[in-house]
């Protein structure tokens, strides 16, 4: 699967979207998908939750293994994915699609330090050695 | 440092299956072809098949080989007096503990073979060879590396290897469960290790990936190792390494039932078993609260702390389940707290296995 160009990426796996009322969308890559096997359960943060960038808020636990997901910016938590708690198979058939929460970010400064696409490959490919 | 990995006859196979490849016990196996889910589901409600290639074959030869592996295995092979016959049992050490736990099969007059963990296939080898040398020296063993295993599971797994085999169907169909039969260099044995019915079949390397392709045509689904662990905790099976090893007992990991201690025969291990006094013992957790219990979590009971073994999610269950060793005093029914993450995760203990033959056996 490609990675979308139109999404930004951090180091620990996880995507941004910026919508366009200003509040950016957050799931984890399809690369994180795949390292993490079969998901089994997704915890998404609390909806009002104000969280620093680089938090630990939400969880995806696979068959394998249970995986911390972080906060890509600091903000507020307006909106969880509730499907994904019956449903978490979803981020494994298309982990751009499943979106886990939305933020409403504080710091626009912050957006500029994540990652495109291209560099994010990059950090994807190394895993695979 | 980098051990260079051994590959079973099947590794190009698995490859060009599109296998998630893994280290396990020294060999190169596949860990799922994309979803280990599917494969589990398989294999619970239609068939799956397994390379099982690295568990090594032990063929003992001889007339002292009867004597021989009733001084070594803690269950007892005179329980074995038909040929076919297949008996699950505990190689121990002197102090009781578990060096590997095994299938033997009683094959013909002195011909008995061994199915022993790929990861501890050389130490047991080099124990049952140094064993036989201070008291059977003219029995033989041989490591079988030249055969092939194949494990297909599942409720139609006599169906599809019936077709499989057209000329041995009539002995598919007619083999008892825990039975072997040998036609010709191929081994049929009705075992596996998935809580389903099965056959391992014991095959040599040069035939085993016509088997395998045969099999896949006949839309038997292959599954890898990370299936083959959900289906076998699901059955409430042990796994060397994990939920025994030379510092457990049996006692202590729910295996009291292989272990003979009435019989007048003597074995490695029996004395110290003979007075063991286990303060803890094993039993299964099912999961109350969402999320899932891993090995090494701690237990908090109402009679002390326990630990987890193996941990897991179980597909057919559809939820987190664990084998734990918890003191003697936590029965089946308690509700008890396993650490998860930092946090306590409610759980039933339950009687293993979890399930079988497709049927969920425990609530929450």
């Amino acid at each position: 699967m490609t990675t979308p160009a139109n999404l930004k990426y951090t180091k620990s796996h996880e995507w941004v979207k910026q919508e366009a009322d200003g509040t950016v969308t957050v799931g984890i890559t399809h690369h994180a998908q795949e390292m993490l096997g079969d998901l089994v359960f997704i915890e998404t943060p609390a909806i009002g939750r104000k969280l620093k960038q680089g938090e630990q808020c939400a969880v995806a636990e696979s068959v394998k293994a249970a995986a911390d997901i972080y906060a890509p910016l600091s903000g507020e938590v307006t909106a969880a994915n509730a499907e994904l708690a019956d449903a978490p198979e979803k981020v494994n058939a298309d982990a751009y699609a499943a979106w886990m929460f939305r933020l409403q970010p504080n710091d626009p400064g912050e957006l500029a330090g994540l990652l495109d696409a291209a560099a994010y490959q990059v950090i994807a490919g190394a895993d695979k050695r | 440092m980098t051990m260079a990995l051994r590959a079973t006859p099947f590794n190009r196979v698995h490859r060009e299956m599109g296998a998630r490849m893994v280290a396990f016990g020294g060999w190169d196996m596949p860990l799922h072809y994309g979803s280990q889910l599917e494969e589990h589901h398989r294999v619970r409600r239609d068939c799956g098949m397994f390379d099982v290639s690295h568990m090594l074959v032990i063929d003992v030869h001889g007339g002292d080989s009867r004597a021989l592996l009733s001084y070594l295995l803690a269950n007892n092979v005179d329980r074995l007096q038909r040929p076919g016959k297949a008996l699950y049992s505990c190689l121990l050490n002197p102090a009781g503990g578990v060096r590997d736990d095994l299938i033997v099969y009683f094959l013909g007059q002195d011909w008995f073979r061994l199915v022993v963990n790929a990861a501890t296939a050389e130490e047991d080898y080099a124990w049952l060879a140094a064993q036989r040398d201070l008291r059977a020296p003219g029995v033989t063993l041989a490591a079988r590396r030249d055969l092939a295993i194949v494990a297909v599971q599942g409720p139609h797994a006599r169906a599809r290897v019936g077709q499989a085999l057209p000329e041995s169907a009539a002995v598919v169909n007619s083999l008892d469960n825990f039975s072997a039969i040998c036609m010709g260099g191929t081994m049929l044995a009705r075992t596996g290790y998935t809580g389903e019915d099965g056959f391992e079949i014991l095959l040599p390397a040069a035939a085993a990936v016509a088997l395998w392709l045969r099999l896949r045509e006949l839309g038997v689904a292959a599954a890898g190792l990370a299936a083959r662990d959900t289906l076998r905790l699901e059955a409430g099976m042990n796994l060397y390494g994990q939920d025994m090893d030379e510092s457990t007992t049996p006692f202590e990991t729910g295996l009291a039932w292989t272990v003979d201690l009435k019989a007048a025969r003597d074995f490695i291990g029996k004395s110290a078993l003979q007075n063991a006094r286990p303060r803890r013992h094993a039993l299964g957790l099912v999961a109350i609260d969402k999320g899932v219990m891993r090995r090494h979590q701690q237990v908090t009971t109402a009679h002390g702390d326990g630990e987890i073994t193996s941990g897991g999610f179980g597909p057919t269950l559809g939820r987190s389940l664990a084998l734990a060793r918890v003191p003697l005093a936590v029965k089946p029914g308690d509700e008890v707290e396993a650490v998860v993450r930092g946090r306590g995760l409610r759980a039933r203990v339950v009687k293993p296995p979890f399930v079988r033959h497709g049927v969920v056996l425990v609530k929450e």
